[in-house]
């Protein structure tokens, strides 16, 4: 509890984090309002719709690009995610466990990874994608996400990890159980929040590229759900399909608030993870 | 040295190997290939001309007004950005440190603007100032088109990155807080220190750490500006950022030869900056996170 409670500084605090709610959930609830708008209504200026209708919807769904997109990015970001924290998983523990020269390197290695600036590698990929006939498949997108969060899941992963009782498996050994049974009943289970927070955190990276979802693909084969939301065409060139636009975005938005919703306590650890404890 | 610790060594880095290789892979080897490229003539549309050039590709970018507008533009955002998110976090920080009911509706709603996808939350915010869709110019008796003007579309621009932003530099700043003891803060307040002093005087010392990990953190993301950009006004109005420039030169134009001098370029701003804050503040990365 923070020093002092009178009464004016508990309405005091409690305003601002009205005005804090708000400020945060607008530009969502005014998706959700845009894409309900009936296509007439769509330049009333207004915030809430008249009328609620799922027109925008339907059609979104009609329309071949955004499933495809939809798909390629629960494929391409949940293949990645896993990628990067088996990768990052192995890593870890032996960063935690193992004493080998070059554990301090690798973690520096990692954190300029984290750093380093996607557009300066997008050419060089563009040119060996081609090349190598990546260039808009899966694969082609998949190892620059498991790569850049690479990082995120080995930082993450290892300040989880340094917090488990290793020994307890030793424990688990003496009452009779084997190696496999003990590292499947006691390690597996005491490991797997921080495993699951890591794979949050990578997901929503893979999520929410653009960059590379521009870069490296061209049509629907690999193209995801926000290289497909920024290139969107409406029925005539001239038209801006706003009402489309929204309605995919609240469709790509509502698994992640989901998600935030569930797990917001173990989101808050990783994103604070490593960078508070000292 | 023993049989043992050799082994240990040997499945220590077995185990990184993959992880190692794959980040070699995918960031040092295409960033060397990036200045192999950098010295050609090498434009995909006439690869017939391809020459060696020597540095001819960075005396071109570097003369040329695209380049430094580019580069001022970021940097004002960057700058711009992360100025009002400190503030602005700080202030989301102490009103979840203070607040006792609604604390955990504040964090989760906090960590929304975290999560949603860049090209969603700038395309969100285009559509609120857009003068035929958005409800914003109706809300503040306007007229006018936000991002068809430089300024406008600057504060567009720079709002919609530190709405998405500030919830991860409040998150990190109320960790920090939490790290700050209460008694020191009863104490001062014993002796006479007003809020003010408090938060000045005992708070904002104790926190420089976190709040310097948060800036970098921040800066270095800032700097990377592309998403907002593309989405709201794909640098018209003389908003481009250096990634519009490199993706423009690269993906748009073929050019990979005078992108790959900018890639390379912008590679060494971001490295000059992390060297800044590193060496010039003094955080030590390295140490606070080992075990």
């Amino acid at each position: 509890m923070a020093v002092g409670d009178s009464r004016l500084e508990r309405l005091f605090w409690g305003a601002g984090s009205a005005l804090v709610v708000a400020y945060a959930l607008i530009p969502v609830v005014w998706i959700v309002s845009l894409s309900l708008k009936r296509s007439a209504d769509l330049g009333d200026n207004r915030f809430l719709p008249q009328v609620a209708s799922l027109e925008h919807y339907a059609a979104v769904f009609d329309d071949p690009q955004f499933s495809a997109a939809l798909w390629n990015s629960i494929g391409i970001a949940g293949i990645s995610t896993f990628a990067a924290v088996v990768l990052g998983s192995f890593a870890a523990y032996a960063i935690v466990r193992l004493q080998f020269p070059g554990r301090r390197l690798i973690l520096a290695a990692a954190l300029s990874i984290a750093m380093f600036p996607p557009v300066s590698i997008i050419g060089p990929l563009f040119n060996m994608w081609r090349t190598l006939g990546l260039y808009d498949t899966w694969p082609g997108l998949i190892i620059p996400y498991m790569t850049f969060t690479l990082p995120l899941a080995i930082w993450t992963l290892s300040a989880f990890f340094r917090e488990i009782p290793w020994d307890l498996d030793k424990a688990a050994r003496v009452d009779g159980a084997t190696p496999l049974q003990a590292f499947l009943r006691v390690i597996v289970p005491l490991a797997a929040p921080g495993v699951f927070t890591a794979a949050i955190l990578v997901f929503m990276f893979a999520w929410n590229d653009f960059l590379f979802a521009i870069s490296l693909t061209s049509t629907n084969d690999a193209r995801t759900v926000p290289a497909a939301i920024a290139f969107f065409t409406g029925s005539s060139r001239f038209e801006q399909p706003t009402g489309s636009i929204a309605a995919a975005s609240v469709v790509v938005t509502v698994p992640i608030i989901i998600v935030v919703l569930l797990f917001q306590r173990r989101i808050v650890a990783g994103l604070t993870s490593g960078a508070v404890k000292g | 040295m023993s049989r043992r610790t050799a082994a240990e060594h040997r499945l220590g880095w077995l185990l990184c190997a993959p992880a190692v290789i794959a980040m070699l892979l995918v960031t040092a080897w295409p960033m060397l290939y990036a200045l192999w490229l950098s010295m050609f003539r090498y434009d995909l549309r006439f690869p017939a001309e391809r020459e060696f050039i020597g540095f001819d590709n960075y005396l071109a970018v570097l003369g040329s007004e695209v380049w430094w507008q580019a580069l001022s533009n970021t940097v004002f955002i960057t700058v711009a950005s992360v100025a009002v998110e400190l503030v602005l976090g700080f202030v989301f920080a102490l009103i979840m440190h203070h607040a006792i009911i609604g604390r955990r509706l504040v964090r989760t709603s906090l960590l929304v603007p975290y999560g949603i996808i860049t090209v969603v939350a700038a395309m969100s915010w285009r559509f609120a100032f857009d003068p035929t869709t958005g409800f914003i110019n109706a809300l503040l008796g306007l007229e006018g088109a936000w991002l068809a003007e430089r300024g406008s579309a600057f504060f567009v621009i720079i709002q919609t990155e530190v709405w998405k932003t500030t919830s991860f530099m409040a998150l990190l700043l109320l960790a920090g807080l939490t790290l700050v003891p209460d008694d020191l803060l009863r104490a001062a307040r014993v002796d006479g220190a007003d809020a003010v002093q408090r938060f000045f005087r005992v708070t904002l010392p104790l926190m420089r750490s976190v709040i310097m990990v948060a800036l970098l953190f921040r800066t270095l993301d800032a700097f990377r500006i592309f998403d907002t950009v593309f989405v709201q006004t794909r640098g018209s109005q003389n908003t481009e950022s250096l990634s519009i420039v490199g993706y423009n030169a690269l993906i748009t134009r073929l050019n990979l030869g005078l992108g790959s001098a900018v890639s390379v370029l912008i590679f060494l701003c971001v490295l000059a900056l992390a060297a800044i804050y590193i060496k010039g503040f003094g955080i030590d990365l390295s140490q606070r996170k080992e075990p």
